[in-house]
């Protein structure tokens, strides 16, 4: 992105209309309106995230055309990870023409579209976040958490300590403590750790760390006394490096201490300094560029000077690659649709149906030229996780080296938990419960 | 049993912590005393600062010439607010001031990324390490701020009572007014004021930096200052010191002690409650002047 660009950006973004433009979807294109935030506290990640979408659909426009013939177009508005912004860009975008689906890549902005896109049976994607128990699209037809969910991220970074303890069984008598962001997104995962430590029987402690999270002194301090075997880091922005900072402060080691899917970026560990080295953190997406689909974004995308990362040494970061897994998912969703209901310019709910029938196994993964990116996703009509892999990697003070196999979270233990919460959702708002991906969905 | 140990070394992490926040704090009161205002942008000069510095050394920029690269562009920078800002609302009231500075604060912001990029950065000033005294963990760096920001206050004390812009700086901060009467030119020891909070927003920015790493959050420290401004007086730096060591000790001890009581994660408003309780007893704060006005 040109200096001019961001210029353009930041002082839409002080106007409060931060827009940048592309011609309107016309009858052949399939549109991706981009609720992205490239200034403010969040912007490294959105820059990251939102760089590698982009580079994705570029890619597909370029090397293929777009996707059997019918081009992606795309809409910025700027929100800086505001919900209220969120939702006046999802205002003033709904109405174009072949919206697929919204990726807006932050909790707030999600939970307050969940109505919206269901009354305008447009997909939601959440990829990594969002409300656990849309999960289960009995209820949530329209909204995909992909590939993970919090859940799922708790189950697997247990399944992780078990295998580095030597099997589930080694848990017991462990102590874990889980330091928490202060906010609804950190506190999602309370119970979970409280029934996991039940059926493994470790120790457990959570602890809350206050927004922002750049003070963590007394945190630290007990945990110092507490002495855990691990600390899980459940953070989000400068919590993330200012608790690897204080642990060090408090001689707590780094490779003891496991992040969760918010807590695995670049942006996390950098600030850190050397205080980073030897931490490990969970992901869904491997970082590197290494991977086939990440040399042809750099080959056919970089090298007709469309790429849009400032700085060619993001590419393969890991904010860089969930946007391209990102493309990646919402692309085959859309090539899935259309395989059924014809090569062109789909409704919002064709592409629902895409997404519920997004099966790409190893083998499609591999000849997408993502062997190793990710593992693979198997999305259901009730099933809108897509039961995701996920794999552990380090920080060995420059990068992130992957350093566990493709673990599967314990999907059986946390389905009849996510179905109690849907199920109550469900009753809450008077939503009739699917009872086959063929039921038509009830409308709000 | 009680532990004491732990206790000792809880407050000790507090009071060390504390004076972090003294270093945002006194930027704030420097302004105060001067003009009224309450620079909402300390925050923000303190990010543009410390991404300044380090963007400079990524650019291949030594140390020292960073660093003077850095103290040049804060004068500049509160120079220029001064002159473009503050200097035409002269005579406004103090909300429509506070404004103007909340405003600024996100120019600043804005600015910041739009030169030096939206990506973070580590800066490590070589001390990191801890030491034990009979069992309780001390932080290097956590001194060496405090010694920071000692001498900071040695030297403003110094330049306040011996140079002829500090003298001025006081009779100003003591009444506007008669220093004007006396002939002092309040534009220049606006000027001088403005360009002292940049050079304490670089020395905070580079200690805070080296703390949380160089991101946009680091604006958000100013929303540590503000109990301590309460506290300790919004027009006094030794108030400013105090304030930041009582608010640090409380944050900590009930975050260890009364914390998991109510669920954890009290610190950020139990310093605010603190705070507020001390206004009811005493608005001015434990070292802040009392005002006296004739009605």
């Amino acid at each position: 992105m040109s200096k001019l660009r961001r210029f353009k950006l930041i002082m839409g973004a002080v106007l409060a209309a931060g827009l940048a433009s592309t011609p309107a979807a016309h009858a052949d294109e399939q549109f991706f309106p981009l609720q992205s935030y490239r200034v403010g506290p969040y912007a490294a990640g959105g820059t990251g995230f939102f760089g590698g979408f982009i580079d994705y659909l570029n890619l597909i426009n370029i090397r293929d055309g777009g996707v059997n013939g019918v081009k992606l177009t795309w809409d910025e508005g700027e929100t800086q990870y505001e919900v209220e912004r969120g939702i006046e860009v999802y205002e003033r975008l709904k109405n174009r023409p072949g919206i697929a689906a919204w990726n807006p890549l932050s909790v707030g902005i999600a939970y307050a579209m969940i109505d919206r896109i269901t009354k305008d049976r447009v997909p939601l994607i959440t990829i990594n976040h969002g409300r656990t128990d849309s999960t289960d699209g009995r209820v949530f037809p329209y909204v995909f958490p992909l590939l993970l969910n919090p859940y799922s991220e708790t189950s697997g970074i247990i399944n992780y300590i078990a295998s580095r303890e030597g099997g589930p069984d080694k848990l017991n008598g462990k102590k874990i403590v889980v330091l928490y962001h202060g906010s609804p997104y950190g506190k999602e995962t309370i119970p979970i750790y409280k029934l996991l430590a039940d059926k493994y029987g470790f120790g457990l402690e959570q602890i809350e760390v206050p927004h922002p999270g750049n003070e963590q002194q007394s945190q630290w301090l007990s945990i110092r006394r507490e002495k855990p075997d691990y600390v899980v880091l459940r953070g989000w922005g400068v919590m993330n490096p200012v608790a690897l900072k204080t642990a060090q402060k408090v001689g707590f080691p780094a490779d003891h201490i496991i992040g969760n899917v918010w807590s695995n970026s670049e942006e996390d560990v950098i600030p850190a300094g050397d205080a980073a080295k030897g931490y490990i953190a969970i992901t869904t997406q491997a970082s590197g560029a290494e991977y086939p689909v990440l040399q042809e974004v750099i080959k056919t995308v970089y090298g007709a000077n469309k790429g849009n990362l400032d700085d060619k040494k993001r590419i393969g970061s890991v904010y860089h690659n969930l946007g391209i897994v990102n493309g990646i998912l919402n692309v085959e969703a859309v090539r899935i649709a259309q395989a059924k209901f014809g090569k062109r310019t789909l409704t919002g709910d064709e592409v629902r149906w895409g997404f519920e029938h997004l099966q790409l196994d190893p083998a499609r993964v591999e000849a997408l030229g993502a062997k190793g990116l990710f593992h693979s996703i198997n999305v259901t009509w009730n099933n809108h996780e897509g039961d995701g892999r996920v794999t552990f990697q380090q920080w060995d003070g420059s990068k992130w080296k992957v350093v566990s196999d493709w673990i599967a979270p314990d999907w059986a233990f946390l389905r009849p938990i996510i179905e109690k919460s849907s199920t109550a959702y469900a009753k809450e708002h008077g939503i009739k419960i699917r009872t086959s991906g063929d039921d038509p969905v009830s409308q709000w | 049993m009680f532990d004491y140990q732990f206790f000792i070394e809880v407050l000790i992490g507090g009071l060390l912590s504390g004076v972090m926040y003294s270093l945002v704090a006194i930027g704030f009161v420097l302004i105060y005393k001067a003009s009224g205002v309450l620079n909402f942008a300390q925050g923000a000069m303190l990010l543009f600062a410390a991404l300044t510095f380090v963007s400079l050394v990524e650019r291949g920029a030594s140390l020292p010439a960073a660093l003077v690269a850095t103290l040049a562009t804060m004068i500049v920078l509160g120079l220029a607010i001064e002159r473009t800002v503050l200097r035409p609302l002269v005579n406004q009231p103090p909300i429509t001031l506070f404004m103007a500075t909340l405003g600024l604060s996100y120019v600043i912001e804005g600015a910041a990324q739009l030169l030096w990029g939206t990506q973070v950065h580590g800066l490590d000033i070589g001390i990191s390490d801890t030491f034990e005294v009979a069992g309780v963990l001390i932080s290097r760096f956590d001194l060496f701020a405090a010694a920071v920001a000692g001498s900071l206050v040695a030297v403003f004390a110094l330049f306040f009572r011996y140079t002829r812009t500090g003298l001025s700086f006081r009779a100003v901060a003591d009444d506007q007014f008669a220093a004007l009467a006396v002939g002092l030119r309040l534009p220049r020891v606006w000027a001088a004021v403005w360009t002292v909070a940049g050079i304490v927003a670089l020395v905070g920015g580079l200690l805070w930096g080296a703390r949380l790493g160089v991101q946009f959050s680091l604006s958000l420290v100013v929303l540590k200052a503000l109990p301590v401004l309460v506290l300790g007086g919004f027009d006094s730096i030794l108030g400013a010191i105090v304030g930041g060591l009582v608010v640090g000790a409380i944050e900590k001890l009930a975050e260890v002690y009364v914390g998991p009581s109510f669920g954890g994660g009290i610190e950020t408003w139990v310093a605010y409650v603190a705070a507020l309780a001390l206004l009811l007893i005493r608005p001015s704060g434990l070292f802040g002047k009392k005002l006296v006005e004739r009605v």
